[in-house]
């Protein structure tokens, strides 16, 4: 062992919360832990409602796509599917929730937020650890991470079930047992929600990277090229995409829920 | 506590600031208290080598460009890692002790000097450069510019190893011996993604370089004086690289399928 190996053993190590910081570095993880705490809380609570996520043309993201379900927007009827457990309380969401749920706990920014905001690890730069224990993302279970892009997979596919949710939303019941194109309030929700969950998806690091970074001489490819300055223009950004994205698919289901509980009123623009 | 530490004299634009100074070596030390006499535009470096020259001369502050390049006045002021030549005092709240302390991650020489030889043993464990045959039959390359680009971001380095020096799996947890950090993740990237460069170190990157260790919590990114992109430019990009080596069999199906495809 030379002599920096030695003198690399005596380095100090920190006690919980310990630093020389003078600025108030505890602000921004308590603001993520509250900020993602509350969205929890409030998607497992509407995932589990089961009713008032449909109001006529427009259904709320949280359920979408309604594979089996109460509404007219049902893939496959309804009001369950015949394998579901008659003990078990069904929700048309709980089919489908875990896939934008996995792509966002996986996603390479929210890691980053919340092992600092839930574990501490760090509690910010600079700022001592409560364990002295640490495995990274090198082993189990962290090393789970990895499959952010088979995540990305399936959210790139809701984000065309949204766009559709969207065109529909275009389409209001005419009185006469047809459709009449019109725009509600509710419309340009729901198309603030695909366009906000699309600066996000599409600027994923998984999908910056299977769109042209992996390649070390994309230039040789400008159509690929052309894709991923795109992408890289929305991961610059990726953190404000995130946080925008997820305020406004919690508030786009809490307005249909609203409508369709009639607190609220769809307002018709056109 | 403003009274205590600043003396403002308006009428010659300075005032006096107290500075916590740590003093001492591996055997121990202790912060110790100065004070000195602050002009606009000066940086800490600066208000260092006025205490240095009126009040401890034997006050040990390794420092050589004054400019931000050559990365060696690298200390933490106030808890955050800076170069002290690049940090203004006019940044700083005036109404405390300005408080400069040595890289926590390195061993301590003494002072504000730490021993961070530890970071050019670890770059020669960086697979180096190996290039492709020549282009041209003179013997030399083409690039095109937009593949140059990418990689320029990584070398204006200047190696002051603030990034090591925040970075948690070092500072807190001392895996000196099986991460590399984030220094020599980004002179990895550099190479990795060199148009030119035909090795492959996605193996050492999950073995030997430990990237698997970072937990991406950007503090390198934070810290860089030069704003190197390095989370988000260089050590995801790699992750990735890594996943795709080692952890999506569904891409490596995907891979001996268009592979057979091509050759039938």
């Amino acid at each position: 062992m030379n002599e920096t190996a030695v003198s690399l053993l005596k380095l100090p190590r920190s006690s919980f919360g310990e630093t020389s910081r003078r600025d108030a570095w505890w602000v921004k993880p308590l603001a993520v832990l509250i900020g993602l705490s509350a969205f929890i809380v409030y998607s497992t609570w509407a995932a589990f409602q089961g009713e008032h996520y449909h109001f006529g043309n427009y259904l709320s993201p949280f359920y979408s796509p309604e594979l089996w379900g109460e509404s007219h927007h049902a893939w496959l009827g309804g009001p369950r599917p015949a394998w579901w457990p008659g003990w078990l309380l069904f929700s048309p969401a709980l089919l489908i929730l875990w896939a934008p749920a996995g792509f966002r706990l996986t996603c390479y920014y929210y890691r980053g937020a919340y092992y600092k905001a839930f574990w501490a690890d760090p509690p910010s730069c600079a700022v001592g650890e409560p364990r002295s224990g640490y495995r990274g993302e090198r082993s189990f279970p962290l090393i789970f991470q990895n499959v952010h892009r088979y995540f990305l997979y399936l959210a790139l596919a809701f984000l065309v079930v949204l766009s559709i949710d969207a065109w529909n939303a275009l389409w209001f019941e005419d009185g006469l047992g047809g459709e009449a194109f019109g725009i509600g309030v509710g419309t340009l929700v729901l198309t603030a929600n695909v366009i906000l969950l699309g600066g996000y998806t599409l600027g994923c690091h998984s999908f910056r990277h299977l769109i042209g970074g992996r390649l070390t001489r994309i230039s040789s490819r400008p159509l690929q090229y052309k894709c991923y300055t795109g992408c890289s223009a929305l991961n610059r950004r990726h953190q404000l995409w995130a946080w925008m994205s997820l305020f406004w698919v919690g508030f786009t289901d809490v307005y249909v829920r609203l409508c369709s509980m009639g607190v609220w009123t769809d307002w018709r623009i056109l | 506590m403003a009274a205590t530490t600043i003396a403002a004299n308006a009428s010659q634009g300075s005032r006096r600031t107290s500075f916590e100074v740590w003093r001492g070596d591996a055997g121990g030390g202790a912060f110790r208290t100065y004070e000195a006499e602050i002009l606009e535009g000066m940086v800490v470096l600066d208000a260092l080598h006025q205490i240095q020259k009126e009040q401890a001369p034997d006050l040990a502050v390794r420092w050589n460009c004054k400019a931000g390049k050559c990365g060696s006045c690298s200390a933490e002021v106030n808890g955050r890692p800076r170069l002290t030549c690049m940090t203004r005092m006019s940044d700083l709240p005036d109404d405390q002790p300005v408080r400069v302390e040595p890289m926590r991650t390195f061993p301590l020489i003494r002072d504000l000097v730490t021993d961070v030889s530890w970071n050019f043993e670890v770059k020669k464990k960086v697979r180096p450069f190996r290039a492709r045959p020549p282009d041209a039959d003179d013997g030399t390359w083409r690039m095109d510019q937009r593949d140059v680009d990418r990689v320029m971001e990584f070398r204006k380095c200047i190696e002051c190893f603030l990034c090591q020096d925040v970075c948690h799996v070092l500072r807190e947890h001392h895996y000196h011996d099986s991460f590399v950090g984030p220094r020599f993740l980004i002179y990895a990237a550099a190479l990795e993604m060199h148009p030119l460069d035909t090795e492959d170190r996605r193996e050492d990157l999950r073995r030997d370089y430990g990237i698997g260790y970072c937990n991406i919590t950007k503090c390198c990114t934070d810290v860089c004086p030069e704003h190197i992109t390095i989370t988000d430019n260089g050590i995801i990009p790699l992750k990735e690289r890594v996943v795709d080596h080692a952890y999506d069999p569904l891409g490596k199906l995907v891979q001996i399928v268009l592979r057979r495809g091509k050759k039938e």
